[in-house]
């Protein structure tokens, strides 16, 4: 029988749903006046929690992380430099943390035995990055939401589609936004998006 | 293309959402008491009105939740929205809709 050399760690493994797009995505950067650039952020914490709003479980989760719950539509708590979340649904939201903090045990340890849920979704969907002056006209191309300022304010995030996969959309800054596809889908939002930036490298035809 | 004005999310693309079929159709109280014919019409047979519907429907790209419409089955046109469970709203204007 052959011998099996032990793995260490299985972090040294893993590979996020875009790493053999990352050629790809930087030469497809644009700069200028209509600059945009995309790039994944790689192996973030996202936690999906269920607690439905005024119930014990959900006060819980809501001191435990640190930011509270968004209370609507729209809303995140805390921002992208630490941890935050993200409204989904009146009882769903999903926590966020870039550095890859694992915050499970912490929520876990504070639901406890009340009703609600706290499951660890950080392999569900990969972050890509869209930024640039053309950031949003890209999106726009493929987007059914309204992104404009007056009603997509930074620091806003909200579920809907792009080029019919459904992703969380999230505006970090004025020209900056998070796309959160499922790691399935990040291959086709990834070509996709790249195409829709190809325009802005050429000149405006009037 | 239609914005649906979701309970929980405001008005979204109609893209977003999927149809639910008749709303209101209460399961029996005792479906064991029913015939065949009494089950066949309570699985089977809907309202198809010339005009205002009261229908079901599912914000499957956002919330995940469902809600209830009555919509205008001429001109599509949403003519109230209300959550699961409450009671079907008498209808005030039809000018406009939700459109």
């Amino acid at each position: 029988m052959a011998k099996h050399s032990v793995i260490e760690s299985t972090t040294e493994l893993r590979r996020s749903p875009a790493a053999h797009l990352d050629q790809l995505m930087a030469a497809a950067t644009v700069t200028g006046q209509r600059a945009v650039a995309l790039r994944e952020i790689a192996f973030s914490t996202q936690i999906s929690l269920r607690a439905v709003p005024g119930s014990a479980g959900h006060q819980a989760l809501a001191q435990a992380t640190g930011v509270g719950l968004p209370q609507q539509v729209g809303q995140v708590s805390g921002d992208v430099s630490g941890t935050a979340v993200l409204w989904l649904g009146p009882d769903e939201f999903s926590v966020f943390n870039a550095a890859g903090e694992d915050l499970s045990p912490t929520l876990e340890a504070a639901l406890a035995e009340h009703e609600g849920q706290v499951t660890d979704l950080s392999a569900n969907r990969t972050v890509l990055e869209l930024t640039g002056q053309a950031a949003s006209l890209v999106l726009r191309k493929s987007c059914p939401a309204d992104l404009h300022p007056r009603s997509f304010a930074v620091n806003q995030a909200i579920t809907t589609t792009l080029a019919n996969v459904p992703i969380l959309l999230w505006r970090t800054t004025e020209n900056g936004w998070y796309l959160m596809p499922r790691a399935s889908f990040t291959e086709h939002v990834v070509h996709w998006l790249v195409d829709a930036m190809n325009e802005f490298a050429s000149e405006p035809v009037i | 293309m239609m914005l649906i004005d979701c309970p929980n999310c405001g008005p979204r693309n109609e893209t977003e959402f999927k149809f639910g079929g008749q709303a209101h159709v209460a399961y029996p109280a005792d479906p064991h008491a029913l015939s065949d014919k009494e089950w066949a019409q309570f699985l089977f047979y809907r309202k198809n009105p010339k005009g205002i519907n009261a229908e079901r429907w599912v914000h499957a790209m956002g919330c995940r939740k469902w809600f209830n419409a009555l919509r205008d089955t001429v001109t599509y046109e949403f003519k109230a929205i209300y959550r699961a469970g409450e009671e079907r709203p008498a209808l005030q204007s039809t000018d406009g809709g939700t459109r």
